[in-house]
């Protein structure tokens, strides 16, 4: 049986819901990130964010981003950024100062950037379609292999530069001191 | 809610303005790595969110996400790459404490 569109006697819609609850996870997530004193608790929690905004993203009929999001950035990024934390932790880090010192004019700079952004997407009169259009994974492949087939390779060339240097940046340099990065 | 594209906008302003808080105010610095790929990530959301009210933007929104997914990949690597080259000189994630230029 196929549930509706709506939820049968409140009347609100099933996407207006998972919008809302994903939208909270995402921006307490997010919150949670930059503000908790344990950098590994940071680390999942920018998993659980980056989660939730691969969700948004199915919501918004892009479902071939939303597995490229969780592939790329659950699978890749969060396990590298990880790493790069357990490699970077000294044993008295978490009793440390968090913020620098001078933190307070980064809160107020951030939110007047948040209210410039908000003000300014509620006083502007979008022309756009009423409601979410779909986006076919067939037409994706297509443009992408099509139209922007050079930006594709050039990216890939990219990605192999950076994990090239990449390796180069943090390998351990050798005993004999020669090429030293 | 969900099929209006400011509270879409909105969100990712928040996100943004979350990341920018991050970068300028924690010390550490794989956190400022991390709200790095948090503003990339709300700049994405902004462009999925016009590709799916706009129908010329519809398709050419997905792929431009995707190539900004892989950019902010390489990105992330190679960050990550230069902060465990700079603790190993210098025993310290801590930001504020590569002072040694200043002196």
């Amino acid at each position: 049986m196929p549930i509706g569109d709506s939820i049968p006697l409140v009347g609100i819609r099933w996407d207006d819901i998972l919008f809302v609850l994903f939208a909270a996870t995402l921006l307490v997530s997010a919150m949670m990130v930059v503000t908790l004193r344990d950098i590994i608790r940071c680390g999942l929690a920018l998993i659980v964010s980056l989660a939730s905004l691969a969700s948004i993203y199915a919501l918004l009929g892009d479902p071939i981003v939303a597995a490229a999001q969780v592939l790329v950035y659950i699978g890749a990024i969060s396990v590298l950024i990880l790493f790069a934390i357990m490699m970077t932790q000294t044993k008295n880090a978490p009793t440390r100062l968090v913020f620098q010192t001078q933190s307070w004019f980064a809160a107020v700079g951030a939110i007047v950037v948040a209210v410039l952004i908000v003000a300014t997407v509620l006083a502007t009169t979008w022309t756009v379609a009423g409601s979410r259009l779909l986006t076919a994974t067939s037409d994706v492949a297509h443009l992408l292999f099509k139209d922007y087939v050079l930006p594709f390779e050039v990216v890939s060339v990219l990605l192999t530069a950076s994990v090239v240097g990449a390796v180069y940046l943090a390998r351990r340099p050798d005993r004999s001191g020669e090429d030293r990065p | 809610m969900s099929n209006s594209l400011d509270s879409y906008l909105i969100l990712s302003g928040l996100l943004f303005a979350i990341g920018i808080f991050g970068f300028l105010a924690r010390r550490n610095a794989i956190s400022m790595l991390m709200s790095i790929e948090l503003m990339v990530n709300a700049v994405n959301l902004t462009i999925l969110a016009f590709g799916a009210f706009v129908e010329p933007l519809r398709v050419h929104s997905a792929v431009i996400a995707l190539l900004v997914i892989a950019v902010a990949a390489a990105e992330a690597t190679v960050g990550l790459a230069i902060v465990i080259a700079i603790y190993r000189n210098k025993k310290t994630p801590l930001v504020d404490e590569y002072d040694s230029m200043r002196e």
